[in-house]
């Protein structure tokens, strides 16, 4: 048994009930980082969905911006246990993006600057659940939280949230992305607490 | 690192979010429990570009849901470590070899 | 002894605070008793994980500060502000209060006194930590190797262990100590960052290949790596400690 630090308490991490199981609020908004910021210039920054067939589309900065926008007030969980409740964002719905798509594939994988990967069902994007966002809080994206644009998939945990995306592809098969291959749950829903692998 | 920082940053450190990293060797603790001896002085071949270096010397991203280890030369991905409460995963597939000197 | 010290599984042991010295006005010495401690070479850090009355740990790496001394431990923490560590290392703890360490860890960042290549070593804040145990383990061992110790500080306030290492370069065969202020610098001294200048002043030249240790919170230890491989010394022969964004402050 470890001795009790007399005294230490921890960053505040007491439970709350309105919280998905083992996460604590903040306040601010941690940045969590696995490797060098990517800093895109938005005129340099594009975004492709790619179908099982090689079919693409593409938007640059402009275009993006030219689709139907939505503003969403939504909260986050970081599988690190942090949650940050009430936070508003402007972007493109998925549903926006994927309506012209002709693809019968079942899976995601985003794909961000900076070589990172993660993997949803199509089903998790679509039905108003998530959107590529580019304004935070009535201000652009900054690149530590993911700008010029990252996915924003709130009701998972908050890794699925692809920072500084740039592509979409649709795959027949499931294909696990950075850290669902390193030991992260393939799913990741925080109100069943699926963090790790067998969880 | 948060949004309404920055106010303790240190003199050098205006551009701190892309210096939010330590050394291979801050892992020591973690590489000794997982492999039973001291891996950072073991050299590391990178998949990436072919850099050898001991991993003392690569560069650890810790601030984040693992361990991520990428090269000091050319940020590719050289292993990562996650931690689960009952398990560790490891995967160093992005070193080509590590080449460790064996305790006397 | 330390090399031993490397071998077999790791585990954590129980630490107790004895004794603290106050270094600077966020920074304190914290002296730990550690049952069966075996040893450790200068530049070694230790884990220490701290546990909370429900079950809540924490854990984060610090560097020992001064030589083997049979179970006792020092460590030198400065107060990061929100740091939920540095908070408490440096602010709440109390003699007897426990936490616990596992170490001595890494060979790399390590010198050995048997070592006689000439040293350098560079800090910038509480870089100076893992730095001056191997001044004081030079010390110790009664060794003649050549050692110059520059070290970047806000003010002359935030120095640590100033008093001690004003009497080791003043001793007979001590090392050379040299502070650079980057914002308040004593009378008669310009504030500056360390640039290449103070560094062909200030240290080692190129030609006596020394051994470079540098070490403080990571834009420093960058800035400094890339000045000395500028300046001709091999990296090969430059050793890199980096604390992180805010673990350098004193
Ligand atoms: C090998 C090694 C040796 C060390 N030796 C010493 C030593 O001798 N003395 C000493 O005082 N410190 C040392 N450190 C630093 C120490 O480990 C802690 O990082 C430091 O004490 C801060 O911990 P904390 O829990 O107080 O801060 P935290 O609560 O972890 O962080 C405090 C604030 O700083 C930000 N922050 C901290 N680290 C990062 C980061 N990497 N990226 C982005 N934001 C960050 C946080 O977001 C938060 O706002 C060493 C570090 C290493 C790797
Ligand atoms: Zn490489």
């Amino acid at each position: 048994m470890a001795p009790v630090t007399r005294g230490f308490g921890g960053r505040q991490h007491a439970q709350q009930p309105e919280l998905p199981p083992g996460q604590y609020l903040v306040e601010d908004f941690p940045v969590l980082s696995a490797g060098p910021t990517p800093h895109v210039p938005p005129d340099r920054w594009e975004l492709t969905v790619t179908s099982e067939t090689g079919e693409q589309l593409r938007w640059d900065w402009d275009a993006f911006h030219a689709l139907p926008q939505e503003d969403v007030v939504v909260d986050l969980h970081c599988v690190t246990r942090w949650s940050k409740l009430g936070t508003s964002w402007r972007g493109v719905s998925l549903d926006t993006l994927l309506a012209d798509v002709e693809t019968s594939a079942d899976h995601v994988v985003a794909h961000s600057y900076g070589g990172y990967t993660t993997n949803m069902p199509l089903d998790e994007l679509l039905h108003h659940k998530a959107w590529v966002a580019h304004t935070y809080d009535d201000e652009p994206l900054s690149p530590e939280h993911g700008g010029p644009a990252r996915l924003l998939v709130p009701h998972l945990y908050l890794w699925k949230s692809a920072k500084w995306l740039t592509g979409l592809t649709l795959t027949p098969v499931d294909e696990p992305g950075f850290w669902e291959t390193a030991g992260y749950h393939n799913e990741g829903d925080p109100w069943r607490e699926q963090r790790y692998w067998g969880d | 690192m948060t949004d309404h920082e920055p106010t303790h940053l240190t003199d050098a450190d205006e551009a701190a979010v892309d210096d939010a990293y330590v050394d291979g060797n801050a892992l020591a603790g973690d590489l000794l429990e997982i492999f039973a001896m001291d891996m950072t002085t073991a050299v590391g071949t990178c998949g990436g570009c072919g850099r050898t270096a001991v991993l003392a010397a690569a560069r650890v991203y810790r601030r984040a849901p693992g361990v991520v280890l990428r090269c000091a030369g050319c940020s590719h991905v050289l292993g990562r470590i996650v931690r689960a409460p009952d398990r560790v995963v490891v995967d160093l597939a992005g070193l080509r070899s590590i080449s460790a000197r064996l305790p006397d | 002894m330390a090399g031993a010290a490397l071998l077999g599984r790791l585990t954590w042991r129980t630490a107790t605070a004895r004794s603290f010295t106050a270094e600077t006005a966020s920074a304190r010495t914290i002296v730990l008793e550690v049952p069966g401690w075996p040893g450790h070479l200068p530049g070694q850090h230790v884990d220490v994980r701290l546990t909370a009355p429900d079950g809540y740990t924490a854990t984060r790496a610090y560097s020992i500060a001064d030589a083997t001394n049979g179970d006792l431990v020092s460590i030198t923490v400065a107060e990061v502000p929100g740091g939920e560590v540095s908070g408490y290392l440096a602010g709440a703890m109390e003699a007897g209060d426990q936490v616990e360490v596992r170490g001595p860890l890494g060979g790399w960042f390590v010198w050995r006194p048997e070592d006689a290549a000439p040293v350098q070593l560079v800090g910038g804040g509480t870089g100076l930590v893992p730095l001056v145990a191997m001044v004081r383990s030079r010390a110790r061992a009664g060794a003649r190797t050549p050692m110059r110790l520059l070290c970047s500080v806000r003010d002359p306030g935030s120095a640590l262990y100033s008093a001690e290492l004003a009497l080791e370069s003043t001793r007979a065969g001590g090392v050379a100590v040299t502070w650079q202020h980057t914002r308040v610098a004593p009378p008669g001294r310009a504030p500056g960052r360390i640039d290449a200048d103070v560094l062909r002043a200030a240290t080692f030249a190129p030609s006596a290949r020394p051994t470079c240790f540098v070490c403080g919170p990571t834009p420093f230890v960058e800035a400094i790596t890339a000045l000395l491989v500028d300046l001709g010394h091999d990296p090969a022969r430059i050793r890199a400690e980096r604390f992180g964004p805010t673990g350098g402050q004193a």
